[in-house]
C-alpha cells in the first residue's frame, strides 16, 4: 500500500514522489540513476528526521490518528500467537469497536483486549470508528473476569476517539458501563499492562486502561477530552485545536514528564506505520519485560501497589 | 399567616410588593414562574413550594441541611488546587481558580464532611457546581478519596451528592485519572462491605457520571435532574436529530434501569437514613420529624 502523508509531511511526500518517478525511468536511462535515488533517499531521511524532531502536539495527534497506523488486530497478529477472538457481552450485542480474546505472548497465555478502528470506509462504519457503546465495555469486562478466573495477565491496547455519544449509549447506561470497568479493573487479581497505541480518548480509553503499567508509543496521545472538544468549549472554536492540544499536554513525551507513563516506546522514523514490524517487535519486548517484572509479585502485593498507584495520581497542595 | 393567605398562590401575594424590595429577596421559579420569597425557598431546600421544581443548591448548604444539625465537621479541606500544566486559554487557569474561590467562597468543587444522619455516623460529600461547573480535577478526586478512606478507617457509610459537568480540562489527563482513583477507593469500600449511596443531582455528566456517581450500592436521583455520559448538545451533533423530551432526565434513567429510585430533596434525609439503617442492620428509625413540608 502506498504511504499516505499528512499535511506537515508534504515536503517529504514530494521527495518520495520524485524517488518513485526516478525508479520508473531506471531501465532506459544512461545516467547513474541508482546513485541519484540513493542521494534523494538520504535527503528524504534527513528531512523526515528534521521534521519529526520538532513535532507540535497537534501534529502528534494527527500521527496518532493516521489512517495507516497499526491497530489492535494488527498487533494481535504481529506480537501474539494463537489469538482466539471472543465475542459478545452475553446480554445485548457484540460491539466490534472493542476486540478481545485469549492469545499467547512469548508462549504464555494472556487476555488481549483493545479498541479496533476500521481500515476502509465499510469497516470503519462496522467498527463505529473505534468508539465503543456500553455493550463493548461490558464485553471487555466479561473478558477481564474470564482472565482473572484463569489467571491470565491482561494486556489492553488503547486506540479510540472516545466512548460513543449516542441515544442508545445513554439508554443502555454508558456512564455506568465505564464506571463499572474502572471499579472492577482497580481490583482485578491479575497483572494489567496497558499500551496506548494511537488515540487515548478520555473515559472511553480509561475504561479499559486501569493498569499496573502504562506504556505509550512515541506518537500516541492520551487526553481528558479531544483537542477539538477542548477548543470548542474553552476557546469557543474548534479551530483552536492546535493551541488546545498543546495546552492540555496530550503527548507521550509531555505525560512522561508529568510522571504518568511508565515507558515511552520510540517509533520508527516517520511513525509506527512506516515500519509496523519494527514497532511490533519493540512493543512485544516491552510487554514481555513488564510482565516478567510483575510475575514475581504476590497477588496481594500487586493489588496494593495498584491501589497506591491509582491513589497517588493527582497534583494538589495539602497544608499538612 | 391565616389559612386563607396560605392557599393563595404566592405569585398573587408577592407581585405587588416585589417592586419595592431590594433585588434578590424574591426569586422566580424557572419552571412555573411563581415568585418566591428567598428565605422561604431556602427553608424549602431550594425546591419550589408551588411546583416542586428542584433548583440547584450550594454544596455546603446541601451538606448542612442533610446532616443532623451541628454535627458536620469538614474533612480534607487542607487539600487545595495547583496548576500542574500552567494551563491557559483566554484566561490563566490560576486566575480562573482565584476568581472562582472568591465568588464561590470554596477552595475547589468538592466539600467533604463527617457527621451524623439521624444519629448514624456517616461521611457525606457534595460537589459545588458553581465552582468551575463542579468539574473534577485533582482536588475533587483527592478530597473524595480522603473522605472514603475516613470511612474505611472508621467503618462508616459514604454518601455523595454529585453535580458536575465532568472532568476538569485544565488539569488534562490528571483529571481523567481522578475517575480511576475514586473508583479504586470505592472498590475498597465495597470489599469492606461499607455502604456507598450516590445521589445524582442536576446536572451530573461526563467523567463524574462515568465514575463515582454511577458506582453507588444505591444510585438515587433527584427529580428531573440531567444525568448522562455525553452532554445533550454533543449527542445532537453526533446523531443529527433532536432529542426526545425528557431524554437523560432522572425519570428516563429510572425507566432504563440505571438508578434505583427518584427521591424529592425534602425527603432525602429520611429516605437515605432509612436505607442506611437497613444496610447496617440497625433498628428502624423513629422519624416523626421527617414528614416532608410539601405533604
Amino acid at each position: 500500500m502506498a504511504l499516505s502523508f499528512l499535511e506537515f509531511e508534504q515536503p517529504i511526500a514530494e521527495l518520495e514522489a520524485k524517488i518513485e518517478e526516478l525508479r520508473f525511468v531506471t531501465s532506459d536511462a544512461e545516467v547513474n540513476i541508482g546513485e541519484e535515488i540513493a542521494r534523494l533517499r538520504a535527503k528524504s531521511r534527513a528531512l523526515t528526521n528534521s521534521i519529526f524532531a520538532n513535532l507540535t502536539a497537534w501534529q502528534v495527534a494527527q500521527l496518532a490518528r493516521h489512517p495507516q497506523r497499526p491497530y489492535t488486530l494488527d498487533y494481535a497478529a504481529s506480537i501474539f500467537d494463537e489469538f482466539q477472538e471472543l465475542h459478545g457481552d452475553r446480554m445485548y450485542a457484540d460491539d466490534l469497536a472493542i476486540v478481545g480474546g485469549f492469545a499467547r505472548l512469548a508462549g504464555r497465555p494472556v487476555m488481549l483486549i483493545g479498541h479496533q478502528k476500521g481500515r476502509d470506509t465499510k469497516e470503519r462504519v462496522r467498527r463505529n470508528y473505534g468508539m465503543p457503546k456500553p455493550e463493548g465495555y461490558r464485553k471487555a469486562l466479561r473478558l477481564m473476569q474470564l482472565a482473572e478466573r484463569f489467571r491470565m495477565p491482561l494486556i489492553t491496547l488503547i486506540d479510540t476517539p472516545g466512548a460513543y455519544p449516542g441515544v442508545g449509549s445513554e439508554e443502555r447506561n454508558q456512564s455506568g458501563a465505564i464506571a463499572r470497568n474502572l471499579f472492577e479493573m482497580s481490583s482485578l487479581r491479575v497483572p494489567v499492562i496497558t499500551a496506548v497505541i494511537g488515540e487515548g480518548g478520555s473515559g472511553g480509553a480509561l475504561a479499559i486502561g486501569v493498569c499496573d503499567r502504562l506504556i505509550m508509543l512515541q506518537y500516541s496521545i492520551y487526553s481528558v477530552i479531544s483537542p477539538e472538544g477542548c477548543a470548542s468549549i474553552l476557546w469557543k472554536s474548534a479551530d483552536k485545536k492546535e493551541i488546545a492540544a498543546d495546552a492540555m499536554g496530550i503527548t507521550a513525551e509531555r505525560l512522561d514528564k508529568l510522571g504518568l507513563v511508565d515507558e515511552v516506546l520510540r517509533e520508527p522514523l516517520g511513525g509506527a506505520h512506516r515500519d509496523p514490524q519494527e514497532m511490533a517487535d519493540s512493543l512485544k519486548g516491552a510487554l514481555v519485560r513488564h510482565l516478567d517484572q510483575m510475575s514475581q509479585q504476590s497477588e496481594d502485593a500487586l493489588l496494593q501497589q495498584r491501589y497506591e498507584r491509582l491513589r497517588g495520581q493527582g497534583v494538589y497542595r495539602a497544608a499538612n | 399567616m391565616t389559612w386563607f393567605e396560605k392557599i393563595i398562590p404566592s405569585r398573587i401575594k408577592t407581585e405587588r410588593r416585589s417592586r419595592s424590595v431590594p433585588e434578590g429577596l424574591w426569586i422566580k421559579c424557572p419552571a412555573c414562574d411563581a415568585v418566591l420569597y428567598r428565605a422561604e425557598l431556602e427553608r424549602n431546600l431550594q425546591v419550589c413550594p408551588k411546583c416542586s421544581h428542584h433548583m440547584r443548591i450550594e454544596g455546603r448548604d446541601r451538606l448542612m441541611g442533610f446532616l443532623d444539625e451541628g454535627t458536620g465537621r469538614e474533612l480534607a479541606d487542607e487539600v487545595e488546587p495547583e496548576d500542574p500544566l500552567r494551563f491557559r486559554d483566554s484566561k490563566k487557569y490560576r486566575d480562573r481558580l482565584t476568581a472562582a474561590q472568591k465568588t464561590v467562597g470554596e477552595k475547589d468543587a468538592m466539600i467533604v464532611m463527617a457527621g451524623a444522619l439521624h444519629a448514624i455516623d456517616v461521611v457525606a460529600c457534595a460537589f459545588e457546581f458553581r465552582f468551575l461547573g463542579g468539574s473534577m480535577g485533582s482536588v475533587v478526586g483527592e478530597r473524595f478519596t480522603r473522605g472514603a478512606e475516613h470511612c474505611l478507617a472508621n467503618g462508616l457509610p459514604l454518601i455523595c451528592f454529585s453535580s458536575s459537568g465532568g472532568a476538569r480540562m485544565q488539569e488534562g489527563l490528571l483529571s481523567l485519572l481522578q475517575m480511576s482513583k475514586t473508583s479504586a477507593v470505592l472498590s475498597r469500600m465495597a470489599q469492606a462491605k461499607l455502604p456507598y449511596i450516590s445521589v445524582l443531582t442536576d446536572p451530573t455528566t461526563g467523567g463524574v457520571s462515568a465514575s463515582l456517581a454511577m458506582l453507588g450500592d444505591l444510585n438515587i436521583a433527584e427529580p428531573r435532574a440531567l444525568i448522562g455520559f455525553a452532554g445533550p448538545r454533543v449527542i445532537e451533533q453526533t446523531v443529527r436529530e433532536t432529542l426526545p423530551e425528557g431524554f437523560q432526565r432522572s425519570e428516563f434513567l429510572l425507566e432504563h434501569g440505571a438508578i434505583d429510585m427518584i427521591v424529592d430533596r425534602r425527603d432525602l434525609r429520611g429516605r437515605v437514613a432509612t436505607l442506611l439503617a437497613m444496610m447496617l442492620g440497625r433498628p428502624p428509625l423513629v422519624r416523626a420529624d421527617e414528614t416532608s413540608p410539601s405533604l
